[in-house]
């Protein structure tokens, strides 16, 4: 195990944790606000690829395929919130599970029909295909770099929006109490339709960046969607802080854990079976974590709103 | 207190239910008369589905214990069936010289007792929370066992495990489709009892006061917590017979049986039914398979319109299949 590969496997951590932040910022800041659980957030995480893989397709440009998804996911928030989300806000938290499932049932299911069952593919744009050599002179893609940037820029901007702008005063008076800041005068639905759409534009691009690293196919976001709840369940749900630091330890967690467990076993186990068994124990690794955390903190690392 | 019990007994809903599995039960019986075995088939599948959202029931609908994650204990069925199966099979001993079975009353034995430990051990984490974390913590956990599934390969992995020749119980040819229906059947019958049951006993309120007034339980003196988890552990041991009765149905098991999707469907059918009451699963449980059947014999898109009429179900017919033909539930 060298020291290249070492910083290799972090960087994608890094990159696998920044992405996983986008998707359970949204889904942190619609529970923190509104007290819904969403599990449609993957089927707008696949929403924001097929924009950009379909929208970079036809016009040849990886960035307008990128303006698509944030477009695209962003409207399709705003419809299903002003269509099914909002009748769910005052109902128990089963009632939204099931209607939310069912939204990805339609989802899915739409997606599949409009685009057939063949993913789609979607190159990286020409000017982050480079790659950039790593100390140990290994290369290490430009496109992943930008990713984690891209991922810390949106980290930052989500922090500053909620501390510094009136926007962000109304999401966080909204999530101490709604009733109080519909009672001054806050015209609270709106409220509640930009923060979903702005939970799922940034599912969106997530999804349209990830686009270009793997095949763009129905039910991509599903697995996504799961990891990005234990992010939100480790972090403490509500928290953006939260999710930032679950989703660097989770996309630490996994990405190392496949690398080094196999390796670590093999050091005092046949390599064959230290392949398999560390396979399987990385696969779990997360949820072994995660059942760590709650063990001694039931409300996460960062509860929000106590 | 008899005559009272009389009159409860005698209800809309019970009549309902009656009426639900008398149905159940003569339909497959027809089919064998015009010897379409094909609705046989069908008739055990939601039999069985009715069974493992009846376990799921315990714990969601009485408990109000939201678990995302009883795929988990259907999974353990089914591959209870499937690994026994398997070691009889191939005559290689499983752990400690013990040998594989294919008697079913062995295979669910272990199955549930399987199910016991892992509901236990993930119970005692996972009722620390309730809520949201609840929900996903009880997903999180199944899907722990069903990558575990995916990446360990000794039993077929990610393509899943054959059974060659169904499973065995004493004195049934089950691999008559009828006789298998009719054991599925017996089982459901078993299943519904032990859930009316358990509902009107002393345990069963406290559960469900439990749900509705955690405050008020605790004030007479009663922990929720131990109530709960043995409300946890017996609902995933009923959900992980039905697993191993399903895949005896299919003669295969795979990680499909454990994957969030079939949590999903189990909640689905509990909605569909009524959340809570006794016919419920078994109504959601023949909603939900007419509706594949039919839907899915016209459209390959049927998912879209099943997705379509939850959502319905959910805004707009609070209460289910049960609730809309028997009224709401009395709290007596």
């Amino acid at each position: 195990m060298s020291l290249t590969l070492l910083i290799e496997q972090i960087l994608n951590g890094l990159q696998f944790g920044v992405m996983l932040f986008l998707m359970a910022a949204g889904l942190t800041l619609i529970f923190g606000v509104m007290g819904l659980i969403n599990l449609a957030h993957g089927a707008l995480f696949m929403v924001g690829a097929f924009a950009c893989a379909s929208v970079a397709a036809w016009t040849g440009s990886f960035w307008a395929g990128l303006a698509a998804s944030l477009a695209a996911a962003a409207a399709a928030g705003a419809v299903i919130e002003l269509l099914v989300i909002r009748r769910l806000y005052d109902r128990d938290h089963l009632d939204q599970v099931l209607a939310t499932f069912a939204l990805i049932l339609i989802f899915s299911e739409g997606t599949r029909w409009l685009f057939g069952s063949f993913p789609l593919y979607l190159d990286i744009p020409p000017l982050l295909s480079g790659a950039v050599s790593l100390p140990g002179g290994a290369p290490y893609p430009v496109y992943r770099l930008a990713v984690i940037g891209v991922g810390i820029a949106v980290a930052v901007g989500l922090s500053l929006l909620i501390s510094r702008t009136r926007l962000g005063m109304r999401i966080r008076a909204g999530e101490s109490d709604r009733e109080m800041i519909a009672a001054l005068g806050v015209d609270i639905t709106t409220l509640y339709t930009l923060v979903f759409a702005l939970g799922a534009a940034l599912a969106g691009l997530a999804g349209a960046m990830v686009g270009a690293l793997q095949s763009v196919q129905v039910g991509m976001g599903e697995p996504v969607l799961i990891l990005a709840f234990v992010v939100i369940v480790i972090g403490g749900i509500g928290s953006i802080r939260g999710a930032l630091f679950g989703s660097i330890l989770v996309g630490l967690t996994e990405t190392l854990g496949r690398v080094l467990l196999p390796h670590g076993l093999g050091l005092f186990m046949e390599p064959s079976a230290a392949a398999s068994i560390g396979a399987a124990i990385a696969s779990m690794l997360i949820y072994i974590l995660m059942a760590l955390i709650l063990a001694f903190r039931p409300q996460g690392l960062f509860a929000a709103n106590g | 207190m008899g005559e009272a019990m009389a009159r409860n007994l005698i209800t809309r809903e019970n009549l309902i239910t009656l009426v639900l599995l008398a149905a159940l039960l003569v339909g497959p019986l027809v089919a064998v008369a015009l010897d379409e075995t094909f609705y046989v088939t069908l008739a055990t599948r939601i039999a069985i589905l009715a069974l493992a959202a009846t376990g799921l029931n315990l714990a969601l609908g009485l408990g109000g214990l939201v678990s995302f994650g009883h795929a988990a204990f259907f999974g353990i069925g089914g591959y209870a069936a499937g690994i026994l199966a398997t070691h009889a099979f191939n005559g290689e001993p499983l752990i400690f010289g013990l040998s594989g079975t294919k008697n079913m009353l062995i295979i669910w034995l272990v199955g549930a007792v399987s199910a016991a430990v892992v509901a236990a051990a993930t119970g005692l984490i996972a009722l620390r929370t309730s809520g949201v974390y609840f929900i996903m913590i009880t997903l999180a956990f199944a899907q722990m066992i069903y990558y575990f599934a995916i990446s360990w390969p000794a039993y077929g992995g990610e393509d899943g495990l054959s059974i060659f020749v169904r499973n065995g119980f004493p004195g049934v040819n089950t691999l008559q489709p009828l006789s298998f229906f009719l054991l599925c059947f017996a089982v459901l019958i078993v299943g519904l009892v032990f859930f009316a049951v358990l509902k009107n006993s002393r345990f069963g309120a406290a559960l469900q006061a439990g749900r509705q007034n955690e405050t008020r339980l605790a004030a007479v003196g009663i922990a929720p917590f131990r109530i709960r988890l043995a409300a946890f552990v017996i609902s995933a041991m009923m959900t992980a017979i039905a697993g191993a009765l399903f895949a005896d149905l299919n003669r295969f098991v795979s990680p499909a049986m454990l994957s969030w999707h079939m949590s999903g469907e189990l909640i689905v059918l509990i909605i569909l039914g009524g959340t809570g009451r006794l016919a419920g699963p078994l109504a959601g449980a023949c909603v939900y398979v007419l509706f594949e059947f039919l839907l899915g014999g016209m459209t390959e898109h049927w998912q879209l319109f099943l997705g379509l009429v939850l959502l319905g179900v959910v805004l707009f017919a609070r209460g289910g299949v049960i609730g809309l033909l028997a009224g709401r539930a009395h709290h007596g």
